[in-house]
Order: structure tokens, then C-alpha cells, then sequence
């Protein structure tokens, strides 16, 4: 019998590494330095791949766009409020994947010459996709600044086709317990589905955007695909997620804040320092990312800092009536 | 004697053990720091998960006598004044998390009186200061037939810091609803043995 005797310092051919192995290994650990400090810069590396969802075609919207510090595409993208998913900053990224959004439907109904129920391609198709750096004001006093992927919300509006009775539209968030864990909760107090509204001229407002994107890729779950509303001069909770259904009105719709807690929250909830929250104050806001032994608080501008573009649809308003 | 010393060895291994045991939040907190694992917001995960760590140890505090009225075992009495003090402890890293990584030492006076959760927070947290300089052998002496009527401002510096925690919601109050079911039991459960009278601090028996 023959026996082939390996010494012990020998290893098999199997385990050697072909030099092309070795080279591409080198290569990916510098990319992966080379990633770990860009993450360490947040915002400065851009639609990186391994980012989920699909690569959107846009063009960018200078006009529209802050050239402030973005936050980066993680601190976005599991730092939600989306009570839809638990309440907790944490809960829509862990679960929003419970909820499916493809093949997803709008309805249009009310005041308008073409309601129906629409499927979400055909509602954005004609138009083109632009990218709009906003920022994003919480009512809890912080805010991002997020490269949003989207349509003007105005364009898709003319071509509903509203009647002269439509002054206000009315948004709508999905209703789905079953892929919604929040909606299961037995002690929310929000009245499900999650509503919100807009003045007809605010919705036709040029900075009024239908987001179906950010950072160049089509919206996580969690940030509220497949398509929601960007409102960047009023507290984020008007942004509504998800969207379902598109109603045109004559009176003021009451949006789900109104009524969970009317002295609180109003229907116009624009941003403003002058106003507080009756818990707290609104004139300075933390802008995330925060550091962790500083907090990085700057002062809470008026509308947000759009009231160019907007403050002339409020003009002989109450603000402080009209919160 | 060789008994005597087991039993004393036991005892302090135990109290060991409850002292690791509360410093785990603060040890998760500090893992998480290192790591940057706290997210964009890390001040606000940081005072949370501290004030949380200090209403569950007020909470297990006030489940020491019940434990000991149920089980019969008078030796769950030695962990009480540890489990406040931890409680304490955390309430003043809480409020100092609060001071420096949220509020940044801004805008002070209109926070403490014109916030009520912030009001009712603080008074919790005052009404705890008492109890903790008068937690050691010569202050209980000190104090004497006091020092019980005192201590029992913990019911009162419990419903205020559950209070300071509802009042802090915005829609789902379903934790708010689980801490305030336990904190209920275990007043109820004193109010049901000893009297109403037993919760109604400094007033002696």
C-alpha cells in the first residue's frame, strides 16, 4: 500500500490562493477602507449600489435644491417616523418590509374630471423625474436635508383635471393591519388610515413634490413607498407616506394630527419658530446627524427658510391662529 | 461557623450579581456609544434609555416589599437600598443626558416652567434627591421615626415620572399603559395590605 506522507507544514493545493484572488482581495479591502471613511463623511458618497431598490432616471433641479450638508442615505433611511410601523425611530426600518408596494394603486375621486384608480406608473409616467435637495423640518424639532427623486405634485394635479369647486386635496395613506403592526396596536391613538390635506393653492405650489425616490434609487418602505408627498415648508407629518387615494374637496379635509390633538397640531402646520408646539419649543431644531456629546442645534427659520416661494399664500393669515 | 460563612459568602455573591446586573443598561449604552451605534439622533437615544433604566429601577424598588410579603423571605429587604440608589443614579444621568446632549443648556428656564412633562420629570427627580442622602446607616439613625414617612415620597416621585412619560407621547401609548399597570399593582398591592395610609408620605404613623 502506498501512503503519501504530507509534512505538517505542507497545505494542499486546494487552499493555496490563485494570485488573481489575492490582487482582487487587496483591491476589495482598500474599497472597503476607501467606503469606511467615505461613511464616515456622511453625504459625501452618492446612489452607492449596494443601496436596494431600483436606479431612478432624473435630472437634478438646482433651483429647487439646498446645498446644505445632506444627511447620509443610512441616517434617512432608519431614523422614520412612520406609526404605521411602531412609533419607535427604529420600527419602519425594522418592519416596513411587511408591507408590499408593487403592484400599488392610487384612487382619485372628488372634484375633478378624472377620477378613477390609477396604477402608480400611469399616474407618474408622462412626467420626468427631478432630483430636489429639501430640507425636512420635524415637528419634534429636528430635520435632514434629503435628496428627494420625484414629479412637481402640480403637474400630476392639471392633469386630474380639478373642477373650480376643488379647493382643498386630501391624501391618504395605505390601510393594511395585516402588513401594518402599528395599525394592530391596541392603544394608538391615531384614527387609521392616516390622513392629510392641503389648500389647492398650496398643493399647486411649486415646491410641493410627489417623492418616488431618494438618493438617485426608488423609496424604502419605511421613507414611504412607492410614492408620498414632499411639503418642505411645513412640519414633516404633513409629508404623508405611502399614498392611496388622491381626493379633491371643496371643504377642508381634518388630517389625522387635527384630530388626535387639535390644540397641538393644526391643518397648516407650517414651520414657524414664532409658534411652539405646547410641549416645546419650535425655535431652534437639532439638525441630524447629531454628534453624541454635542447636540448640533440651529436656528428654526420661518416656513423653513421657503418663504420666497410660499409666504405670499398666507398673507393677512394669523400664523399664530392658523398653526 | 463554617455554615455561617457560606451563608455570608452567598449574600455578598448575590449582591454582586444585583449590582452587575443593574449596571447592564449603562454598560449596553456605553457598548453602543463606542460602536456609534446609536443612530443620527444618539443624544435623544441616550437620555431615553437612561430615564427607562431609571423608572424600571424605581419600579423594582417598589416590588421589594410585595416580593417579601408574597414569598415570605424577608432577605429580599437587603437589595432595596442598592436598587434605589442604581435608580438615582440613572435619574441623575438621565437629567445631566437631558442638559448637555439634548438641550444643549439652551433655553433653560422656559423648559422648566412652561413644559409640564419637563415640570412633572423634575419633580420626580427632586423628590428622589432626599431619599438618597438619607440612604446610608447613620442618616437612617439620624432620622429615626422619620425616616420612613420620608422614604415613602418614592409613591409620589414614581407617579410623577410615569406621568412625565405619558405625557410625552404622541399617539401609541401602549408602553405608557404596561409601566402604568405594574406601577398601579404595586401601590394597590401596599394599599390593599397596610392600608391607604401607608402611600401618604411624611406623615407619621
Amino acid at each position: 500500500m502506498f501512503i503519501k506522507q504530507r509534512p505538517t507544514w505542507s497545505i494542499p493545493e486546494s487552499e493555496v490562493t490563485p494570485e488573481s484572488v489575492y490582487l482582487n482581495r487587496r483591491k476589495f479591502m482598500a474599497g472597503a477602507i476607501a467606503s469606511a471613511a467615505a461613511l464616515s463623511v456622511p453625504g459625501l458618497l452618492r446612489a452607492e449600489d449596494t443601496r436596494p431598490g431600483a436606479t431612478l432616471d432624473y435630472r437634478a433641479a438646482p433651483e429647487f435644491s439646498t446645498d446644505e450638508k445632506m444627511a447620509s442615505y443610512d441616517a434617512i433611511t432608519t431614523y422614520n417616523n412612520f406609526y404605521e410601523f411602531g412609533t419607535a425611530k427604529g420600527d419602519p426600518s425594522r418592519y416596513a418590509s411587511e408591507m408590499s408596494v408593487d403592484p400599488w394603486t392610487v384612487e382619485v375621486e372628488g372634484e375633478c374630471a378624472n377620477p378613477g384608480k390609477y396604477a402608480l406608473e400611469d399616474l407618474l409616467k408622462p412626467h420626468q423625474y427631478q432630483e430636489r435637495i429639501y430640507r425636512l423640518r420635524c415637528v419634534e424639532a429636528w430635520s435632514m436635508v434629503i435628496p428627494w427623486v420625484g414629479v412637481p405634485l402640480a403637474e400630476v394635479i392639471k392633469r386630474l383635471e380639478p373642477t373650480n369647486d376643488a379647493k382643498f386635496v386630501y391624501f391618504e395613506t395605505l390601510h393594511n393591519p395585516e402588513q401594518m403592526r402599528g395599525q394592530r396596536s391596541l392603544f394608538s391613538t391615531v384614527d387609521w388610515p392616516y390622513r392629510e390635506g392641503l389648500r389647492m393653492d398650496e398643493a399647486m405650489n411649486e415646491l410641493s413634490f410627489l417623492a418616488v425616490g431618494l438618493y438617485g434609487k426608488t423609496l424604502p418602505n419605511q421613507n414611504g413607498a412607492p410614492v408620498r408627498l414632499v411639503v418642505p415648508w411645513k412640519y414633516g407629518f404633513k409629508s404623508i407616506k405611502s399614498i392611496v387615494r388622491i381626493r379633491f374637496m371643496k371643504e377642508q379635509p381634518k388630517s389625522s394630527w387635527e384630530m388626535i390633538a387639535p390644540n397641538e397640531y393644526g391643518f397648516y402646520a407650517n414651520v414657524n419658530p414664532d409658534v411652539d408646539h405646547p410641549r416645546w419649543s419650535q425655535k431652534m431644531e437639532r439638525r441630524l446627524p447629531s454628534g453624541v456629546f454635542r447636540p448640533n442645534w440651529i436656528e428654526t427659520r420661518k416656513f423653513n427658510g421657503y418663504g420666497d416661494q410660499v409666504a405670499g399664500l398666507y398673507k393677512g393669515m394669523d400664523l399664530a391662529r392658523y398653526y | 461557623m463554617a455554615v455561617a460563612g457560606g451563608v455570608k459568602w452567598r449574600g455578598v455573591a448575590a449582591k454582586c450579581l444585583v449590582f452587575l446586573l443593574a449596571l447592564v443598561p449603562l454598560a449596553l449604552l456605553v457598548g453602543d456609544i463606542l460602536n456609534a451605534n446609536l443612530g443620527p439622533d444618539p443624544g435623544q437615544v441616550i437620555t431615553e434609555a437612561l430615564g427607562i433604566a431609571a423608572f424600571q429601577l424605581l419600579l423594582a424598588t417598589l416590588a421589594i416589599t410585595p416580593l417579601k410579603k408574597i414569598t415570605g423571605w424577608n432577605g429580599w429587604l437587603r437589595y432595596r437600598r442598592m436598587l434605589g440608589l442604581f435608580a438615582f443614579f440613572y435619574a441623575v444621568l438621565h437629567v445631566l443626558a437631558f442638559l448637555q446632549l439634548l438641550l444643549g443648556w439652551m433655553d433653560l428656564w422656559a423648559t422648566f416652567t412652561r413644559r409640564p412633562y419637563i415640570i412633572a420629570g423634575a419633580g420626580a427627580f427632586l423628590l428622589m434627591m432626599p431619599l438618597a442622602v438619607t440612604s446610608t446607616r447613620a442618616m437612617m439613625k439620624r432620622a429615626g421615626p422619620w425616616w420612613k414617612p420620608l422614604h415613602r415620597l418614592i409613591y409620589l416621585s414614581a407617579v410623577l415620572a410615569w406621568v412625565h412619560f405619558l405625557w410625552q407621547a404622541r399617539s401609541d401609548i401602549t408602553e405608557m399603559v404596561v409601566y402604568g399597570v405594574i406601577l398601579a399593582a404595586l401601590l394597590l398591592a401596599r394599599a390593599f395590605w397596610f392600608g391607604a395610609g401607608s402611600l401618604v408620605p411624611l406623615k407619621k404613623a
